[in-house]
């Protein structure tokens, strides 16, 4: 959670400005530079681990990936003693340089356990240059599989949340909605959304529709029950003051309901989003047939695992691509309760 | 002052509208049964009068405000104001609660502007909120939302809130109750000065029988629960008055007595 906090950006600026004053010949002696030499270090291991040995199978990129091992190396060199001139790059590379150690620890071990001495059981485990493989040579393929599955993710998303967000603020506003809604909602909210595939797929006329349905199920209820609570939790107190003040229902609704329980609406479009990836998989698993999930699925259906590892990464690269967005947005419009709640 | 030069520069209309309580009696249904909480109160409040209502604390003097400010309507008897039915709330009568209740979301100029974006006059009427914010002497904190604020400046956004309507009837209910004594002091003497710039008619709810005879011109004591008047005290003393005067001080005594407090004195 903290990876998306503000405190971050804060933190940063402050070492921004503890990280300009000393010098670099100061830094060397006090071993300040200690992270970037260790990163250069691990990068240069992972480049001679790919040359080193023979590799047990064939992969054609082992050469290119050795070669972009080194250049990270270098970069990291250069960025290293740099790092003082290059303001504010230089002090998000300070940051991550212990980050950059293990990453290049890790792949030189990876590298070694796999494509040189099969440690992992081959075509389970493949190396990385296999998977370096997979991005420059079926490039096409997985790129219109992401934007098949972040076409379908959006207009399900989209649609769940914002019916959810609608039926959420009714019933928590009106007693009559919610005498209708509230018992359906019980009934038919906590069924995982997967449970209605059958039902979606020969329900609907395409097995796209389908799953944008389910995927707007799968949003609609976490942002439905989570904006409910915040209107019916609002301090009777504020809609006292709007009323003597001269405010119509409408007012009530839109300017003191709704205002009061958007961090509550969050924290459902949180949640929502996390349920509708899974339901965007096992559809697009099932049903459609194309996205990240199909493609992950036939992947497997042809022993294709390096494939199947490299849409795995897309796929998580594009999950929290989409959380951080949710949370920057959420900063930018709640910045009023900055000290006020936190989740 | 800045904020008392603003102010003359700004007339607003210092006509403050005359209340009539008529045997008002109140209650609530707690858990089946009936809680009375005001028996046939009546009272008279002349336009521009700075009313006190004092009594023990739980007696129904914030019921009573309620009533007045027309969130709750009482079980039997009529409240007017200027000889027109209380029916619900109206920005001519505006409430300032113990607690600011400012909504956090909103700026300290959004709050303010709250009841002219609620009329639907803010747009023509954007000066009128600086002059309310100057008013109070928050220009500086125009931007600042309410989690920055102090106690003691959170109020009086709240109270600016209230005054940027023109209101006719201010209803203070125990404004000052949660805030430190120092504070205190400084705002029971701006709103002696506001009352007596914008000349509206001010109800106050308190218990505190000292805060009551500095600011009103007549106090009334309310009984115990079901709040009935016990007794209508005039203050009869010019402003600014001195928490050390002795009339003030002989007057505490009586009405302490009143509330059977004798005893402390």
């Amino acid at each position: 959670m903290s990876t998306y906090s503000v405190s971050d950006a804060s933190a940063a600026a402050g070492q921004a400005a503890a990280g300009v004053s000393p010098g670099w010949l100061e830094k060397l002696r006090s071993g300040g530079y200690g992270a970037g030499l260790a990163t250069g270090a691990a990068w240069l291991a992972f480049g001679a681990s790919c040359l080193y040995w023979e590799d047990l199978g064939d992969w054609s990129r082992t050469n290119g990936v050795a070669i972009g091992a080194f250049l990270i190396a270098a970069l990291a060199l250069l960025g290293t003693l740099g790092a003082d001139f290059l303001g504010g790059a230089g002090v998000a590379l300070r940051r991550r340089a212990p980050w950059l150690v293990a990453l290049g620890s890790f792949l030189t071990l990876w590298e070694i356990a796999t494509a040189k001495f099969g440690w992992l059981p081959l075509p389970f485990f493949p190396p990385p240059q296999a998977i370096v493989e997979v991005y420059t040579d079926d490039l096409p393929k997985l790129f219109n599989s992401v934007i098949a599955s972040v076409k379908l993710q959006l207009g399900g998303y989209i649609i769940g949340a914002a019916i959810g967000f609608l039926t959420g603020v009714s019933i928590g506003w009106s007693q009559k909605v919610g005498y209708w809604v509230h018992p359906v909602l019980r009934f038919i909210g906590p069924l995982p959304a997967t449970a209605w595939l059958p039902f979606a797929f020969f329900t609907f006329p395409s097995s796209w529709s389908a799953s944008t349905f389910l995927i707007a199920l799968a949003t609609g209820f976490p942002v439905t029950v989570l904006t409910w609570s915040g209107v019916a939790s609002v301090p009777n107190a504020y809609y006292d003051v709007a009323r003597t003040l001269g405010a119509k229902p409408s007012f009530l609704v839109l300017k003191v309901a709704i205002p009061a329980a958007l961090p509550h609406v969050f924290v459902g479009l949180f949640m929502g989003l996390g349920s509708s990836f899974a339901v965007l998989v096992v559809a697009e698993m099932i049903g459609v047939k194309a996205g990240l999930g199909w493609y992950l699925q036939w992947a497997q259906g042809w022993a294709a695992y390096a494939n199947m590892y490299a849409a795995l990464i897309v796929m998580s690269l594009l999950c929290s691509g989409a959380i951080t967005v949710l949370f920057k947005t959420r900063d930018r419009l709640l910045v009023w309760q900055k000290g006020v709640v936190k989740w | 002052m800045v904020a008392a030069a603003l102010a003359e520069a700004i007339t607003y209309p210092a006509v403050g509208a005359e209340l009539d309580i008529e045997h008002v009696s109140h209650a609530f249904d707690i858990d089946g049964a009936v809680l009375p909480v005001l028996e046939d109160v009546s009272l008279a409040i002349k336009p521009g009068e700075f009313v006190a209502l004092l009594g023990p604390s739980g007696c129904g003097k914030s019921t009573l405000l309620r009533l007045v400010a027309g969130l709750e309507k009482p079980r039997s008897g009529v409240l007017r104001e200027d000889d027109i039915r209380i029916n619900g709330p109206h920005p001519s009568r505006v409430v300032v609660f113990q607690d600011p209740t400012l909504f956090p979301w909103r700026s300290v100029w959004d709050n303010v502007a709250l009841g002219l974006e609620a009329q639907g006059i803010l747009k023509s009427q954007r000066q009128r909120v600086d002059t309310a914010i100057d008013l109070v002497g928050l220009s500086a904190f125009r931007k600042a939302y309410p989690h920055q604020l102090s106690g003691g400046m959170a109020q009086r956004v709240a109270l600016a809130r209230a005054l940027v309507n023109d209101p006719k009837v201010l209803i203070l209910d125990e404004p000052l109750g949660k805030l430190d004594s120092l504070t205190r002091i400084t705002m029971q003497a701006e709103i002696v000065s506001l009352w007596q710039r914008k000349g509206f008619t001010t109800l106050l709810v308190t218990h505190d029988a000292e805060e009551a005879l500095f600011l009103a011109n007549r106090v009334i004591v309310l009984s115990d629960r079901p709040a009935r008047v016990k007794a209508d005290v005039k203050v009869d003393r010019p402003y600014p008055r001195h928490r050390g005067d002795p009339y003030l001080a002989d007057l505490r005594r009586q009405i302490l007595g009143l509330l059977g407090l004798d005893a402390t004195w």
